[in-house]
């Protein structure tokens, strides 16, 4: 296939599915204090990572590493086949970068601002397809200072994409955005994937992981504490499979239960609670059950959402691993009371 | 190329659209000629007082492009993340540098077309008594001094907080405005001030201009030595301890 490549040039060129981002035993440092330990994954092309978790577990420093801001201090990553600190040069123009906070000049409008970053790769985008894409033609005159934080966001997000990266790391990208400019950006990120660019994005957000990314790495001090697509996130979850519905309230939960075969609570007035992880035979019972006694169906949830998951892995891994105690502190507490 | 360009086109609207920035490069300098000229404050020492106050605004204008304008902006740019984002570009630092350069010797040509022809007006004899004026020397001094200024200018810019340095850029303005030769010839300070003075590249700067633009038609051989040294010493601080987040 690829024999005709010249070796020794790193992996293939990205295409579907080749690896387009690795992250093998990754630690970052800030002096004193390990913000990345042993962080390991990797991205493909055409495949939408996100990394999930709460704020100071090391999302952006990873992040950043890749971008080659920072020198790991420990591990290797390498973005399409680069070293990102001493192939930065080669790398720049094949990656598209959105930083958490900032980085446009505020003076400029998103026209300018698309049309002098388009300058710098040699076969941008359109601006003006670009700004429509993200939705800002309206204000595409209106220095950046006087966009929303939603429209400064979208405009970030569009000078990603300028210079038709392969590989787009997005940072916090839905922060601050309202409803519908998440939605734009949402079809925005599927568009990428379709095309094939690998994005890994950072969200501390679960309802974001949960409609954006292929896959989930759940980041807590630094490491990886799960990964996996959702439904291998779900299945890694120590929590009880549930499903819940919605009908009408008073319904014979010893009947229900005896024709589904698990147990069945009502937990408020019409909400019932399922202890199965939702098979199509039980989901099949259960309809069949509500239609002999005529009652109402509503807002089944036939599968764990990512939040029982999350919570469960970065609960017991907190757990697992409580925050060093300061030394100040520690003495005081450990003292008589 | 066409980075390069783009880079110099979008500086130089942001720098003509910032109106305090119009204020110190144009609106300070074109004012304090049109006053200093009329008003005789101070004896010059020349025939006549616009004779030695066209060169000292001109040193003016250069360090206020070069140093107080590129410096505040620069700053700015790190604070917002400007930097920080362009690091991830093709555009490269050498390129970034090179349209902060171009963009400052574009402001500086326009300063100089604007008070030169309002010096004219205004009876300046470029040359003074020998009406011939060094123009090469001066057109040389001047980009001396560019270096140096924008190099304490990218100095500041690069290890203070934003809002520090606009304060500090501004706050050496004005002390190097009025140890600078620039509008009171060094000759009327404290001597002991005066022989400080004379190791700053700002009087430095307007001993070059007075020289090459007045009477005596030449750069006195210490500007070229001050001048010199402020403009390796400042670029280099700058190029050591700049931060670029």
């Amino acid at each position: 296939m690829a024999t005709d490549e010249a070796p020794a040039l790193g992996p293939s060129p990205a295409g579907a599915g080749t690896t387009a981002i690795e992250c093998d035993g990754l630690v970052v440092r800030y002096g004193e204090t390990t913000a990345v330990n042993g962080l390991s994954f990797d991205a493909r092309s055409g495949e939408v990572l996100a990394l999930l978790g709460p704020n100071g577990a090391g999302k952006t420093s990873t992040v950043e590493t890749l971008e080659g801001y920072r020198r790991p201090a420990g591990g290797r990553v390498r973005v399409l086949g680069l070293d990102p600190t001493t192939e930065h040069g080669q790398l720049v123009g094949r990656i598209g970068v959105m930083l958490q906070r900032g980085g446009i000049y505020p003076m400029l409008s998103p026209r300018r601002a698309v049309e002098l970053f388009a300058a710098y790769y040699p076969r941008p985008q359109d601006p003006v397809e670009l700004l429509d894409l993200v939705g800002l033609r309206s204000v595409a005159a209106t220095p950046w200072r006087n966009l929303s934080g939603g429209e400064q966001q979208r405009l970030s997000l569009a000078l990603a994409l300028v210079g038709r990266p392969e590989v787009v790391f997005l940072d916090e990208p839905t922060a601050g955005v309202d409803p519908e400019g998440r939605l734009g950006i949402r079809e925005v990120i599927a568009e990428l994937r379709g095309q094939g660019v690998a994005v890994l994005l950072t969200t501390h957000e679960l309802a974001e992981a949960e409609r954006l990314a292929d896959r989930v790495v759940i980041i807590h001090h630094g490491r990886a504490a799960a990964s996996g697509t959702l439904a291998e996130l779900a299945a890694q979850s120590g929590a009880a499979a549930t499903v819940r519905f919605g009908s009408a309230s008073g319904l014979d939960v010893r009947s229900l239960s005896a024709t589904v075969g698990v147990a069945v609570t009502e937990e408020s007035a019409g909400r019932y609670r399922l202890d199965d992880a939702g098979s199509p035979q039980l989901t099949a019972a259960l309809a069949s059950w509500l239609a002999e006694r005529d009652a109402p169906l509503s807002d089944l949830q036939t599968a764990r959402s990512l939040e029982e998951t999350y919570l469960s892995i970065v609960g017991s891994a907190a757990a697992a691993e409580p925050e060093p105690e300061p030394l100040g502190t520690g003495r005081r507490r450990g003292g008589r009371p | 190329m066409r980075a390069l360009s783009a880079q110099v086109r979008a500086e130089t609207y942001m720098t003509l659209r910032r109106g305090e920035t119009l204020l110190l490069t144009i609106g300070i300098p074109v004012v304090f000629l049109i006053f200093f000229s009329s008003v005789h404050v101070i004896s010059t020492g020349t025939s006549t007082a616009v004779d030695f106050v066209v060169p000292g605004i001109l040193s003016l204008a250069i360090m206020s492009t070069a140093m107080v304008s590129l410096g505040i902006a620069t700053g700015f740019e790190r604070g917002y993340g400007v930097l920080k984002r362009l690091g991830t570009t093709p555009l490269g630092r050498p390129r970034l540098l090179g349209a902060k350069v171009s963009t400052v010797l574009l402001v500086e040509v326009l300063q100089a077309v604007v008070l030169v022809v309002v010096g004219l007006a205004l009876g300046w004899s470029a040359g003074g008594l020998s009406g011939a004026p060094a123009i090469g020397e001066a057109v040389a001094v001047g980009l001396l001094g560019t270096v140096a200024f924008g190099g304490i200018g990218l100095f500041l810019a690069g290890v203070l907080r934003p809002e520090v340095n606009l304060a500090a850029a501004n706050g050496l303005y004005l002390v190097l405005l009025l140890l600078g030769g620039m509008i009171v010839p060094l000759a009327k300070l404290p001597s002991g001030l005066a022989d400080v003075a004379r190791l700053l590249p700002a009087a430095a700067l307007s001993d070059g201009l007075h020289g090459s633009l007045g009477t005596a038609g030449t750069v006195p051989l210490e500007s070229w030595v001050v001048l010199a040294l402020w403009a390796v010493a400042a670029p280099v601080a700058a190029a050591l301890t700049f931060r670029w987040e």
